[in-house]
């Protein structure tokens, strides 16, 4: 957002310089192709634990294909002692056992190998891509000008929750800048999801374990940073989601192209 | 654009995406790709802890079932004889590049120097499970055959056949792992003679990396320059089927 234009005049805007744009595609692909070995990977063991064990009965989540009385099969999710019968989504679908369905996981087909060498490989992009972003973003004032926090901006954050329940004001905002909302789900998203998402797999690596006991104390056992890595990266899920909905909601041409090209056109300027 | 026509796109794109996923990991040159992370993980796990210990539990952490993962029962003749003799006549054949190849008995083996461990189990599926191990050192047998100068791997031989190849599973480390303290061979499974599901009655224990490398079922250990002439070349079963051989990650 390097605006060089006074606000009053706005026919366009610089926004997004081309690093920011390079890195923010490229870890649309790096993330599509993470979550989707992601799953393939927890699919060859569909369920979650805390600790250090993995003991059968303490799972917190367990997708299971389970026979019911009429000898057909069902697929059973198990979440915090609850069942729940997700055939044709979770636990069992396509015919077949499986964690999440086909469509979402890279491979589709049950293929842990192929998965893992798509997810160490993509990891190595994923931190590469965050550090250049970062380092770009922290080096050009980036991220101190249009995502740090001012202090007003976190006094008046409650009022500011329920304007933004407003389209209206959602609108208007997105041509001044970043919204404070916006501002600490970004700063959330880079420096706690990430961190947390590269320590908890690193954390998983027996390896690292060895060499940096810190790292597993710090999730207290294996198996929770296993869970912290599947809940973390559904956090990650969710803010895409989210980030999405809201591109569509405020203008997904007049974002999308600022985000391709650079170059932001305000409001009332025609697009 | 009506949002009907939206969702189409969207999902077409996704298939189309998927689909190509599916196309790059069957081709020959994408997985190329993407193992070279497996050695950069490599070299930079190795300078990072070379002589680290895997961390050590307390009888208390112990896990309530132990998981058996791959061959439970090898239906293998010659396995099947020496199980029903208590493994009396079963010896482990060391070979291959060393000044002074051996067979040794389980007695002989459990006259050597060894240690007791209680350590974590990671599954490339994902599980953990923890178990008190207690074996002859890799070291302390490596020094009894004295390996030559140009030996590099140490191959283990296993019994379990595991397909319709007829492919029995074999395993490969370096000798950096060989000579790690916590390297043994287990005889000694939670206090008793090691069961059956876990590799009676000799099994490797690498403790830094994923259960596939730590080989059950043992009958010979081979000293070599180079894997390549074994089996599919990769170094292990696993290997020759898509798996990294180094399984530190």
């Amino acid at each position: 957002m390097e605006d060089q234009r006074p606000p009053t005049s706005p026919i366009r805007v610089y926004r997004h310089t081309l690093p920011i744009r390079a890195t923010h595609w490229l870890n649309v692909l790096i993330l599509l192709a993470m979550l989707g070995s992601g799953l393939q990977i927890f699919n060859a063991h569909p369920a979650l634990y805390w600790g250090e064990r993995s003991d059968p009965q303490q799972a917190w989540l367990a997708m299971r294909a389970v026979p019911i009385a009429t000898g057909e099969v069902r697929g059973i999710t198990r979440l915090f002692g609850r069942d729940f019968d997700t055939t044709g989504v979770l636990a069992l679908s396509g015919q077949t056992p499986r964690g999440f369905p086909a469509w979402t996981t890279i491979p589709s087909e049950r293929w842990l190998a192929m998965g893992r060498r798509w997810h160490l490989f993509f990891a190595w992009l994923f931190v590469l891509n965050g550090l250049a972003y970062v380092s770009y973003g922290l080096a050009t004032r980036h991220v101190q000008r249009h995502l740090w926090l001012r202090g007003e901006e976190a006094r008046q954050l409650p009022s500011t929750v329920t304007r933004h329940l407003s389209l209206h004001a959602l609108r208007s905002d997105a041509d001044a800048g970043y919204n404070p909302l916006q501002k600490i789900s970004y700063l959330l998203v880079l420096f706690v999801f990430a961190p947390l998402m590269v320590l908890s797999g690193l954390a998983m690596s027996p390896w690292l374990d060895a060499a940096f006991p810190a790292l597993v104390t710090l999730f207290d056992g294996r198996q929770s940073a296993r869970s912290i890595h599947f809940i973390v990266a559904f956090g990650l899920v969710a803010f895409t989601l989210v980030h999405v909905f809201m591109v569509i909601l405020v203008g997904p041409l007049r974002e999308l192209r600022a985000m391709i090209t650079g170059w932001y056109r305000p409001r009332g300027t025609g697009s | 654009m009506k949002r009907r026509t939206v969702m189409r796109l969207l999902g077409l794109g996704s298939l189309t995406a998927l689909s190509g996923c599916d196309r790059l990991s069957q081709a020959t040159w994408f997985p190329r790709v993407l193992g070279t992370a497996e050695s950069v993980n490599r070299h930079l796990h190795r300078a990072l802890g070379r002589d680290a210990l895997a961390k050590e539990f307390t009888e208390a952490d112990l896990s309530p079932m132990f998981p058996s993962n791959g061959t439970r029962r090898p239906m293998d003749a010659d396995y099947q004889a020496h199980a029903a003799r208590g493994f009396a006549a079963w010896r482990l054949s060391v070979g291959g590049l060393v000044e002074r190849p051996r067979a040794f008995s389980l007695a002989e083996l459990r006259a050597l120097p060894s240690r007791t461990q209680i350590t974590r189990h990671d599954c490339v599926e994902g599980w953990s499970a923890i178990a008190k191990w207690h074996g002859v050192r890799l070291a302390a047998l490596l020094d009894e055959v004295r390996p030559l100068p140009q030996a590099r791997f140490v191959v283990f031989h296993c019994f379990d056949t595991m397909d319709a190849s007829g492919a029995r599973y074999y395993e490969s480390i370096d000798f950096e792992d060989a000579r790690h303290a916590q390297t043994i061979l287990a005889y000694d499974w939670n206090d008793r003679p090691l069961p059956m599901p876990y590799g009676a009655p000799l099994r490797l224990r690498v403790e830094r990396q994923l259960g596939y490398k730590m080989a059950k079922y043992l009958r010979a250990v081979e000293l070599v320059e180079s894997f390549e002439h074994i089996d599919g070349g990769r170094g292990g079963y696993w290997e020759d089927r898509g798996y990294e051989w180094y399984a530190g990650i």
